[in-house]
């Protein structure tokens, strides 16, 4: 069994990376200056700016947190580009056949349309493009029904009352050293608002993803729900993106107004680093749902394969009286990966329930920490809280860890924490093996079981796209 | 074909094994096992408790925590022992385990698909899709008295002993094997359950497949009468004949079997005292 494992552990990873290309960028380092430069090539209005100089001032007060169970190098932040613009045409590579064969593989498997291979391999293509004339279609659809949905960009030139309501309303600009770290420097992200008693008739950014492939390291995301409207919102994609980027801080915001629902996917397939760890992407988000009026609900669901660390809490403030707060979580971590993720769910309204469902998978020397807070403050009557977290452990140096905080301020409160760790056993990859199936097959077969609560939770297509993907990503380095 | 014709014919049979030792742990637990089934035969393996049964049938299926020390085992001519444990299955290899294994959240229909396509494809036979699938388990199902519901729970989760087992001998029906290895698959059967184990695998023979009955009680034998009876004590076995060797052992018990020197097992030998 530990042979067969290591055998299949040791595997390098397929689905490679393309190599840096020229771009359009600012100087390194960080200033005040740097800041009114990127505000500045945005065209961005006043308040823009004051807002990410607010930020910065005070970023400078911070310290990086240390708390969490990863490791890394100390991050030079004099050493990055903050603001590079989408690379031109004449660097890119000029078809498919000078991509990485590996990349296309895995796309292949994946089965990712072949113009999005390109668009996710960099290709250059033309302005026009079947996909944008599809994507003008869908605009056009949603805007009928007052949906707006655009990059942040445009929505702080066209709307901007929005924008100056609701960013920050959730993640402060001092909430935490990256989360404002991306208030200072944020280049772009998506924007949604769905008006009163709407309800987006599709999942939202799945014709987009595409389009996200230039939005760079310091992303930010705001989505209102209005009072009685509902939208879903995919975020990410299996397929790997390439990114010379390695610090990632993005920032996501979503305010659900009274009776509104707002669900959330994402799926996160970054590059991991090889096998020693060397490279790979450092994901240091915060993403942070607001539950602000009563009988609102958020449903966070993520599955989270790539990246060399992910450090991530998506988290719900349970304020509306009745709301409803939900996190389903699969994370992945291999060869040398860290996670350390979970979720916050704050209850501080009457009658507020929150579920918790964590499923963490370590192969290799990979390290998977759950670290969640479910807090009820003394206004939270009846308030309801159910954890789940399980992990699984494919051979013998990798680590899991679980962290519950539980802070209950009021005596009504119920809250309940289940947490088991389990290893594949010898006897299931046998008993599979002994039917036919390959190791690889099997493995991904009982690691797709474990996982099968939380799938569930996923839009239709893209809980296809995540067992695919954790069959990839096995394929790859676990089996 | 009859084993008279065959062996006319001096063909080779399914499965030969030669002088096979086997070490778990440093500890020798098979100490030279010669055995032969042809196609068509079935053979029941008894013994007690400790004296190698299980081992014998996990080793031929490939479990890789036991150690082949010494000896051959030929499959079809091929050398079995060379082969990976799902090469082995897709070939026609079949183990009923003594103890199914659970795989919380694959649902029971999934998994028997996927082993399934997996020996269709090894057999470059076309592979067929859930519902053409689902149709052909549905046929079984019955057959084995399986309620539908359990096609789609998880593998074996919370499944009863009585479930366990007949869920075993459904995945041996779809899966037609060529030689067929049954772990103990009576023990913890009520007389019911035992019926229906034992009408699937009657059901299953034939002169084109091999059925190995490893078991520790007479009982079984009642319902699917072997070719061939063969004692395990000690690692070797002590005593090979004809279905009325079960009989005796029932009366005996195992304790009048000798763990001495190995008892003439060549394939012609068996076959004189069965026939």
């Amino acid at each position: 069994m530990s042979a067969l494992l290591e055998t299949l552990v040791n595997r390098p990873y397929a689905h490679g990376f393309y190599t840096a290309v020229e771009t359009d960028a600012m100087p390194k380092g960080l200033s005040e200056d740097v800041i009114r430069a990127i505000s500045v090539r945005k065209s961005e209005p006043e308040f823009m700016l004051d807002w990410r100089l607010k930020a910065y001032r005070h970023w400078l007060t911070m310290t990086e947190p240390e708390w969490a169970t990863v490791e890394h190098p100390p991050i030079d932040y004099q050493d990055i580009v903050y603001y590079s613009a989408p690379k031109a045409n004449t660097d890119r590579p000029k078809s498919l056949d000078e991509v990485d064969p590996e990349l296309l593989r895995t796309y292949d498997r994946l089965g990712v349309p072949l113009r999005e291979r390109e668009l996710l391999a960099g290709v250059a293509v033309d302005a026009v493009f079947d996909s944008v004339s599809v994507a003008t279609t869908f605009k056009e659809k949603l805007s009928r029904l007052g949906i707006i949905f655009c990059s942040f960009s445009e929505a702080v030139q066209q709307h901007p009352d929005l924008v100056r309501r609701y960013l920050g309303s959730v993640v402060p600009y001092t909430d935490n050293f990256f989360a404002t770290l991306n208030s200072a420097v944020f280049s772009d992200g998506s924007f949604c608002y769905i008006p009163p008693g709407v309800r987006c008739p599709v999942e939202l950014s799945t014709y987009f993803r595409i389009n996200a492939r230039d939005t760079g390291q310091f992303e930010r995301t705001l989505i209102i729900a209005d009072k009685g409207a509902y939208v879903s919102y995919l975020e990410g994609c299996t397929a790997p993106m390439r990114d010379e980027n390695q610090l990632h801080a993005a920032v996501v915001e979503l305010v659900a107004l009274e009776g509104a629902q707002i669900r959330y996917a994402t799926v996160q397939n970054w590059y991991p680093g090889d096998r020693e760890g060397r490279g790979g992407i450092y994901n240091f988000v915060t993403k942070r749902g607001d539950c602000r009026e009563a009988n609102s609900k958020i449903s966070w669901t993520q599955v989270e394969t790539g990246s060399a660390i992910t450090w991530k809490y998506p988290s719900v403030v349970l304020r509306g009286d009745n709301s409803v707060g939900e996190f389903y979580s699969v994370a992945l971590t291999n060869n040398h990966q860290q996670a350390d993720t979970g979720t916050k769910m704050t209850h501080l309204g009457r009658n507020t329930r929150s579920t918790i469902l964590s499923k963490g998978i370590a192969a290799g020397h990979g390290r998977n920490a759950y670290r969640g807070l479910v807090k009820v403050a003394n206004s939270a009557i009846g308030a309801r809280n159910y954890t789940q977290c399980d992990s699984l452990l494919l051979g013998d140096q990798c680590a899991a860890h679980t962290f519950p905080y539980i802070e209950v301020k009021h005596p009504s409160a119920k809250v309940e924490h289940e947490a088991s760790t389990s290893r594949i056993g010898e006897d299931q990859l046998f008993y599979c093996m002994q039917r036919g199936l390959s190791s690889e097959d099997a493995v991904s077969m009982i690691v797709n079981g474990f996982c099968r609560e939380v799938f569930k939770e996923l839009p239709m297509e893209f809980a296809v796209e995540a067992q695919k993907l954790l069959g990839v990503s096995l394929e790859g380095s676990v089996g | 074909m009859n084993r008279l014709q065959r062996e006319s014919l001096d063909i080779a049979p399914m499965l030969e094994i030669r002088d096979l030792h086997v070490e778990v742990d440093d500890k020798p637990i098979l100490r030279g096992i010669d055995l032969a089934i042809g196609a068509g035969e079935v053979h029941a393996i008894m013994g007690p408790n400790g004296s190698g049964k299980s081992t014998l049938a996990q080793v031929l299926a490939g479990r890789e925590t036991f150690r082949v020390t010494a000896g051959e085992v030929k499959y079809r001519g091929r050398d079995l022992l060379a082969m990976a444990p799902e090469e082995r299955a897709r070939e026609g290899v079949f183990l009923a385990f003594q103890y199914p294994v659970e795989i919380p959240g694959v649902s029971n229909v999934y998994l028997l698909r996927s082993a399934f396509n997996a020996i269709r494809k090894h057999r470059h036979e076309p592979e067929l899709d859930a519902v053409d699938f689902l149709a052909r388990v549905r046929e079984r199902l019955g057959a084995m008295g399986m309620d539908q519901v359990l096609l789609n729970r998880g593998v074996n989760e919370g499944f009863s002993g009585g479930e366990k087992k007949r869920n075993e001998i459904l995945q041996m029906a779809l899966l037609e094997p060529r030689l067929a290895i049954l772990d103990e698959t009576d023990s913890g059967l009520d007389i019911d359950a035992l019926k229906v184990v034992a009408d699937g695998v009657n059901s299953m023979r034939n002169p084109e497949r091999a059925i190995v009955l490893v078991t520790h009680y007479q009982r079984l034998l009642n319902y699917i009468v072997p070719d061939a009876v063969h004692v395990l004590v000690d690692g070797r076995i002590a005593k090979s004949g004809g279905p009325g060797l079960a009989l005796e052992l029932e009366r005996h018990g195992y304790g009048g079997m000798e763990s001495g020197p190995a008892a003439p097992t060549s394939m012609k030998e068996t076959l004189k005292e069965t026939s």
